[in-house]
Parts: structure tokens; C-alpha cells; sequence
């Protein structure tokens, strides 16, 4: 159990520096580099800047040295907790991430929550009643979710909400709670806000989840033992629920790898799309801008936070359900 | 050959159950795959949009980029019968005449029932280039005196979205397809590797999968698509962003080559070859890649809808092909705010063919994988 926790932890590591290479990477490819494009900035603010200031900045970011240098500089200062400056913004990054970041973590979070708690009692549902008509409805719900690409869900949610309803279900906060500091009414307002993102995010993962909780159960009730049982005159209801249902749902658990990079993924283009603030809209933005550090460190967090979220997701089943680690390592 | 000369059979002798045993593989595949009918129609619909798309300028009354002067008009209404009843056999449209609000300033469209216009097929309009080899001007269908149909309306600057959607249609299908080939040599040379060899190579491009699937996409593909340089000509812009789609989008591939790989690494007639002498080389393309090429095709088909729906998010977001270029991404561009779809919704036709094909590819992989495993 421990050596498969710390061998998990080792390799999240390196994952979350392999990760940071990547975002490096990101950083450097913009033709021209960080201090131009600063000093442009500056210089358009009307302040001048001398060549003092401009050989600290040099050294504070590295500049003429070469990318690997530059890399571990970036690296260094970050360890620092300085992961540079937007210039757009004219904030440390790290600010902007710390109003942002926890947001795009809540949403996840209640997402991942939503798509689990939604496929699951619908998969079941859909294997017991197979070729019913509800099954058929769920099963074409299902491919259609699969097929409907995020941002135009979100169109078509706004649409008809501002036709039908008159009302334009972007943001997360009402107006006048948009700069307000946090209390009860703020984070009941926001409740009211979170369903239509939940939902536009979701839905890909959970028609993705329904299929295979639908198939993994089929393939069990299929099995000898589930004929034994009914043979033996065990209740229908205590025997689908103690065995094949149980069985069926270890599959599912090991989809959380690929459901949380799905609903960060699905988060960034939702929260363009339904102006949310949260960090797709900032990444968004500092694509659009060149703005490289802004940018860089949103992908850093945003990737390191889905590795680190599937670590403890891993860690927690194997606790729970220790058979899983076997199935992992082979 | 003597076999077959010798016993003479005619067909009919053969039973149901004997058919079974003499059919080749391939055989058995295809008719499983028959008994799919969705999937036989998903295959009839790709295969009439890709044939509008090869076909683009024949299909579409206009080019992409011409202008009319119906800016914003909805979806015209085509007719069969006029207003005193009478039925014609050219279908027609009527004459939009375009107001404006005197309050709001917004315009709107009514139909002159007094002017109709037929639709001619087969007629003779704008020229364009096939292939960019044959000129021609032979468009399928489109009207003599006026400007229209608009079958699907027209945008802000009145180009006819129906002719636009029909161009986009080249990109939009043809990137999956160009992805999908690029991830599949990724996919199967890493693959094909780490089934075959196994040992360090193996570890190492196992964990480099793991680390690719764990990242979230979008964002990714977002940030090295924003790095292509905007003065790029379309082709390149094109070929990057297809790159871009495929660098993330080999891992499934792989996975699937190396797991059959490593079942069929342990066949005797694998041994067996290895002990005839074969090269490393023939016995993988002779012997192991057919075992698994049924396989392949499924995950091949099963991933284009994927790099379809990562080029529309990306052109979406002005971030993948852009304008002149057209993608059915960069239409539904114009689509983004709410107080647009409002008073445009037509705008957001260019979705449904989206949602088609995506659909389309998945009941088509759905049935390839039923057939897959044919002795199933």
C-alpha cells in the first residue's frame, strides 16, 4: 500500500516537471521574447526606463542566457513563488491565479460530481431495461451528448434561454456580487449560476460514462453466477446490487483518468463561451495578447491540478478497494 | 485450384453453417457489418458529405468569399405551390424585400409574393476552379434573375451560408481524416515498438502516453495553436493545426497496437516464423499487422470524430483556421454572442453538420467494431 502510494508520488512528480517543460516550451514559442514586449508596454505608459532597469530585468528572467539556463531561472523563480508578470493584467501571475484558480476547482469538482451521480443510476437503469424504449432514449441522448461539441451546447443553452426565458445565463455572479467580497448571499448566487456550466460541461463525460456502465453491466448480468443466484431465489433487487452492480462499477472507476483532464478540458473553451471567470477566460486571453507568463502558468497549474486531482483519486480507491492496485501494475 | 475444379459445388449446396467455415475473414466482417444498419447508414451519409465537399464549388451557387446584397437574411423559404395554389415543378422562391425597423434600426426580410424566381439545376453561374485543374461554371442549382437561394440564409457581410458551409465542409472533413493518417504513423511506429520489443522502449513510451493522456487537452492544443504565426498562408496554418490535433492524438492508437501486439507476440505462428528465420521486419508486416488491422480501422474511424470536433473548438475560438479560410469552426465564429444567435439563429446551421458527422463517425466505428471481431 505505501510503496504503491510513493511510487505513484514519484511519478507525479516527474509528470508535474515534464509538465513544467512543456509549459517552458509554451512560454518561449511566441516569436520575441517577455522584455520587449514589456518595455513596449512601459514605454506606451509613458514611463521611461533606463538601462539599469533593464539589465535587472534581464537578470531576473535570464534573459540572453541560453533556454536551458532560461528554464532553470524560470524554474528558480518559481520555487520563489514568482512566476513573473502579466503585462496585460500588470499583476503577478500568481495573484491572477489565486482569484481564478479555485473557481475552475469548484466547478471541476461539482462536475465530476454531477457526471458520476447522473451516468450511473442511468447506465443501470438502461442494462436492466435493454431495447426498452427509455433505454433507447437514454442510448440516443447518449450519442448525441458525445457528438455536440461543448462551446455549441453552451450556445444553444444560451440561446434558448434568452428567447424562450428573456434571461442571458452567462457569468458566474450576479452583478452586483461580481466585486463583493465573499459571504453567504454571494456563494448562494453563485449556486444559482453553477447548473448551466455543470450541465454544458458535463454532459460529453457523462454520455461517455453511461455507455460504459451500460456495457460493463450487460457483460456481468450475462455471467453464471447471476443465473446461480436467481436459481438459488435470491431477490432480484439484493442480487443485482450486492454482485454484478459492484463489479460493473469497477470499470467506472478507473475512467477518472481520463474524466478529469475531460472536464478541465471542457471547462476552458465552456467558460470562453459563458464569460465565467475562471481561468479559461485568463488563458484565453493571454493567448490572444502573447501575454507568455500569464499564460505559460495557467497551463502549468491547469495540468499539474488535473495530475495531482487523478493522484488522489488513484490513491483513494486503492485505499478504499485494494484489488485495484493489482489490476494497475499489470 | 484442383479442389475447386473437382468437387463442384453450386452454391446453394453449401449450408448456412458451411459458409461460415469457408469464408475468409474479411468476408465474415463485411457481413456482420451489413446486419449493422445504423452503421450502414452513418456510411452513406459520410460518404454523400465528403462528396459534396470534393465536390464544393459544383454543390455550392456561390463562392465562399461573394458578397450579395442580402446582409443577414434568413433562410429562404422554397415553394412548390403558389398563391393561388397551382403546383410548378421548378420549385421557386420569392423576392425578399429588406426593411428596416423604424425604431430599432434592425432590418428584416418579407417575401414579395408578386416576383418568384424558379430554381434552374444544372445551370451555368459563376466560374470556378475544380481541383484548381478544370474551369468550369456548372453549379446544381441556382436561380436566373435575382441573387438566391439562400437555403440557409446569409451572413453579416451576405455571403450565402449555404455556399459557405459547403467550402468549409472541405476543411473541416478533411482534417480528421489528414490528422488521423498522421497519428496513425505516430501511433503504430511507438506502438508497434513497444508491443514488439518491450523491455526499456517499452517503459518509457508507456509512461510518455500516460503523461499525454493525463494533460487536458483543450488548453494544450489552445496554447501551441496561438504560437502558428497569423501571416501563415492557409495550407500551412492548416497543416499546423492538423500537427497540433494528431501530437495529442496518437496515445489511443498506440495503446491499441501495443496490446494486440503483445497477445499476438506469444502465438505460435509468431514462433514459428521466428524460427524459420523471418525478419523482425516481414513478420510485422506479413503476419502481425493483418491480425490486428481490423483493430486499427476501428480506432482510426472512433478518432476522427475527435480531431473534427478539436479543429471546430479551436477555429471557434480564432485560434485554428482563419478567415479567408473557412472551416465549419470558423463559421459558427460569427455565432458567439447571444445577443447575435438572437436575432441570427441561422448562424448556427454550420453546427449541425458537426453534430452530423461526429454522430456519423461513431455509428460507423460502432458497427467496424461489431464486425472487428467477427468469430465472436
Amino acid at each position: 500500500m505505501w510503496a504503491y502510494t510513493i511510487r505513484r508520488l514519484i511519478y507525479m512528480v516527474v509528470v508535474i516537471w515534464v509538465i513544467s517543460i512543456l509549459a517552458f516550451i509554451i512560454i518561449e514559442l511566441p516569436p520575441g521574447d517577455y522584455l520587449t514586449s514589456y518595455i513596449a508596454q512601459l514605454q506606451s505608459q509613458g514611463g521611461a526606463i533606463n538601462e539599469a532597469q533593464i539589465a535587472a530585468l534581464k537578470k531576473q528572467y535570464g534573459l540572453g542566457l541560453p533556454a536551458y539556463l532560461r528554464y532553470f531561472k524560470w524554474m528558480q523563480n518559481m520555487f520563489r513563488g514568482n512566476f513573473g508578470r502579466s503585462f496585460k493584467w500588470n499583476e503577478p501571475v500568481l495573484d491572477l491565479l489565486a482569484e481564478r484558480l479555485p473557481l475552475t476547482v469548484l466547478i471541476s469538482l461539482f462536475t465530476m460530481i454531477f457526471t458520476y451521480t447522473a451516468a450511473i443510476p442511468i447506465g443501470i437503469y438502461s442494462a436492466l431495461r435493454q431495447y426498452s424504449i427509455q433505454d433507447y432514449v437514454f442510448t440516443t441522448v447518449g450519442f448525441i451528448g458525445l457528438a455536440v461539441p461543448n462551446f455549441l451546447l453552451a450556445l444553444l443553452l444560451m440561446f434558448f434561454f434568452f428567447r424562450y426565458l428573456g434571461w442571458s445565463p452567462g457569468g458566474l455572479f450576479s452583478s452586483q456580487y461580481q466585486i463583493a467580497p465573499w459571504n453567504f448571499a454571494k456563494f448562494a448566487d453563485l449556486l444559482k449560476h453553477l447548473p448551466i456550466p455543470i450541465i454544458v460541461i458535463g454532459t460529453g463525460a457523462t454520455a461517455g460514462l453511461i455507455r460504459v456502465m451500460r456495457g460493463c453491466l450487460l457483460d456481468e448480468l450475462r455471467k453464471q453466477y447471476v443465473i446461480t443466484a436467481r436459481a438459488k431465489g435470491l431477490k432480484e433487487r439484493t442480487l443485482l446490487f450486492k454482485y454484478p452492480v459492484r463489479m460493473a462499477l469497477n470499470p467506472m472507476i478507473s475512467t477518472i483518468g481520463w474524466i478529469l483532464p475531460a472536464i478541465v478540458s471542457g471547462e476552458t473553451i465552456t467558460a470562453i463561451v459563458l464569460n465565467l471567470p475562471t481561468t479559461g477566460v485568463l488563458l484565453y486571453g493571454a493567448l490572444m495578447t502573447q501575454d507568455t507568463y500569464l499564460a505559460g502558468g495557467v497551463i502549468l497549474f491547469l495540468t499539474a491540478l488535473t495530475v495531482i486531482g487523478t493522484f488522489i483519486s488513484d490513491i483513494l480507491l486503492v485505499w478504499i478497494d485494494p484489488r485495484i492496485q493489482y489490476e494497475r501494475s499489470r | 485450384m484442383k479442389k475447386k475444379g473437382g468437387a463442384k459445388i453450386k452454391k446453394g449446396e453449401i449450408s448456412a453453417e458451411e459458409e461460415f467455415y469457408v469464408a475468409s475473414q474479411w468476408q465474415l466482417m463485411w457481413r456482420k457489418f451489413k446486419k449493422h444498419k445504423l452503421a450502414i447508414d452513418a456510411c452513406i451519409v459520410l460518404v454523400i458529405l465528403y462528396l459534396i465537399a470534393i465536390f464544393a464549388g459544383f454543390f455550392a451557387p456561390y463562392d465562399m468569399l461573394k458578397r450579395t446584397l442580402y446582409r443577414d437574411c434568413p433562410p429562404q423559404r422554397i415553394h412548390f405551390f403558389d398563391e393561388e395554389g397551382r403546383f410548378h415543378l421548378l420549385p421557386f422562391v420569392y423576392k425578399m424585400e429588406r426593411e428596416l425597423d423604424p425604431v430599432t434600426w434592425r432590418p428584416s426580410f418579407t417575401e414579395d409574393k408578386t416576383k418568384k424566381y424558379p430554381i434552374y439545376f444544372l445551370i451555368h453561374g459563376s466560374k470556378y476552379k475544380l481541383w484548381k485543374l478544370f474551369e468550369t461554371d456548372i453549379h446544381l442549382f441556382g436561380t436566373k434573375e435575382s441573387e438566391g437561394p439562400f437555403l440557409f440564409g446569409t451572413d453579416k457581410m451576405g455571403r450565402d451560408l449555404f455556399s459557405r458551409t459547403v467550402y468549409a465542409s472541405r476543411i473541416s472533413l478533411s482534417i480528421g481524416l489528414v490528422g488521423v493518417a498522421i497519428s496513425f504513423v505516430l501511433g503504430s511506429i511507438l506502438g508497434g515498438i513497444s508491443g514488439y520489443y518491450g523491455g526499456a522502449a517499452d517503459m518509457i513510451i508507456q509512461r510518455v502516453i500516460e503523461i499525454f493522456i493525463s494533460m487536458p487537452q483543450i488548453p494544450l492544443w489552445m496554447a501551441l495553436a496561438s504560437a502558428v504565426p497569423p501571416h501563415w498562408p492557409v495550407i500551412k496554418t492548416y497543416f499546423a493545426i492538423t500537427v497540433i490535433l494528431s501530437f495529442l492524438g496518437w496515445t489511443g492508437l498506440a495503446r491499441v497496437v501495443r496490446g494486440k501486439l503483445i497477445s499476438l507476440r506469444e502465438e505460435d505462428f509468431i514462433m514459428a516464423a521466428k524460427i524459420a528465420g523471418t525478419t523482425d521486419g516481414r513478420i510485422i508486416v506479413r503476419h502481425l499487422l493483418p491480425s490486428f488491422l481490423s483493430y486499427l480501422m476501428v480506432n482510426l474511424t472512433l478518432s476522427i470524430p475527435w480531431m473534427i470536433l478539436g479543429e471546430t473548438a479551436l477555429s471557434f475560438l480564432g485560434l485554428g483556421i482563419r478567415p479567408p479560410a473557412v472551416s465549419w469552426g470558423t463559421l459558427l465564429k460569427d455565432a458567439q454572442q447571444v445577443s447575435v444567435i438572437a436575432l441570427y439563429p441561422w448562424l448556427l446551421i454550420p453546427g449541425i453538420f458537426v453534430i452530423i458527422t461526429v454522430l456519423s463517425f461513431n455509428f460507423l466505428g460502432d458497427g467496424l467494431r461489431d464486425a472487428a471481431d467477427p468469430y465472436k
